[in-house]
């Protein structure tokens, strides 16, 4: 059966050499298919998102209302959880979201989706706790770490919460990484399973291997499967990029919001 | 028993915590359907906490299936 686990691996494209550099060592430039699977999100946005305004009217037309919904979506998203200053994040998380939304949706017809790589997920969670703790400080300045001094909890118990708060914002940015890394990672290997099982058995059925005849509905039935999985895959290519920019919002609001009774 | 042997009972032993994640998720969409039907109108603007819970409780899943992978290519 095919290995479920090479669709994963980077390839070099182009090799354009090593060098030498001062801080990382010996590195190896190259574009790897990871490489060309961003860049081809990225112009997909592009893309899309000019076409959507370039004529656009007060009366949307059909792609207009597509690229608005998009964006009245997150918009919604940012207004309703962050509240009064949710505009002011809100192309930080919109482009957030169309990144992972493009790279998610994109795996599913290329043979690469850069999103179940760790490196990718990590530098996106990364990136947002860095801007959450940044905003944290120079919003409240010192005032940040009352984020680890509830005060709504009994003055007794308010170390050990702050404690179990601390340890969930630690935690934070490693779950949104392995969040969006998990679920693509799982999702393409257990299509891979399936669709090695149709091919495997399928073929095995005329060549007296494996279950032999009866390999043909084991085959069929996987089949479905298949296609049951890959629209389920769909869904979760856009729930994970609506989750990422929803947890990031809320994030947000943690540190834009501190001390407002949140 | 072989290092290789323990290694994936090992990982397959890691992969059982996603049974937890499991009964967390689908207790959220069953408890949304719940409060959903008895009011409808409400439903709509909970889709966001419904889909941030499940989100939540999935992640500790997939934790324990990341750490059946790393187990597997240790």
């Amino acid at each position: 059966m095919a290995d479920p686990i090479h669709q994963f691996q980077i390839q070099k494209v182009v090799d354009l050499g090593a060098v030498n550099l001062p801080v990382f060592g010996h590195t190896e430039l190259a574009i790897t298919n990871s490489h060309i699977a961003m860049t081809a999100a990225f112009v997909a946005i592009v893309l899309f998102l000019q076409f959507v305004t370039s004529g656009a009217k007060v009366v949307p037309g059909r792609l207009q209302t597509a690229g608005e919904s998009l964006f009245d979506m997150i918009d919604g998203v940012t207004d309703s959880i962050i509240g009064h200053d949710g505009r002011k994040y809100f192309p930080f998380v919109f482009t957030l979201f169309l990144l992972v939304l493009a790279m998610n949706l994109l795996g599913m017809f290329l043979s690469f989706t850069p999103t179940s790589q760790l490196a990718v997920t990590v530098t996106f969670a990364a990136l947002t706790i860095l801007l959450v703790i940044g905003v944290g400080f120079i919003k409240n300045g010192l005032g940040f770490f009352k984020l680890f001094w509830p005060m709504s909890a009994p003055l007794i118990l308010r170390p050990v919460v702050g404690a179990i708060e601390f340890l969930s914002f630690l935690l934070r940015p490693v779950t949104l990484a392995l969040r969006l890394f998990g679920n693509m990672l799982g999702g393409h290997v257990a299509l891979k399973i399936f669709a090695g099982f149709v091919v495997a058995l399928g073929a095995g059925a005329f060549v007296g291997e494996g279950l032999g005849i009866w390999g043909l509905p084991v085959a069929a039935l996987s089949m479905v499967g298949v296609v049951a999985i890959t629209a389920l895959e769909f869904l979760v290519a856009f729930l994970q990029a609506f989750v990422f920019a929803v947890l990031a919002s809320i994030y947000l609001n943690d540190v834009v919001n501190l001390g407002e009774g949140h | 028993m072989e290092a290789e042997a323990a290694k994936y009972i090992g990982a397959g032993l890691a992969t059982l915590g996603m049974i937890g994640s499991a009964i967390g998720v689908g207790n959220i969409f069953a408890n949304f359907l719940n409060g959903a039907l008895r009011n409808p109108s409400a439903a709509g603007s909970q889709v966001g906490n419904l889909f941030v819970g499940a989100a939540l409780a999935e992640a500790l899943g997939i934790l324990a299936f990341v750490l059946g992978i790393l187990i597997l290519n240790s």
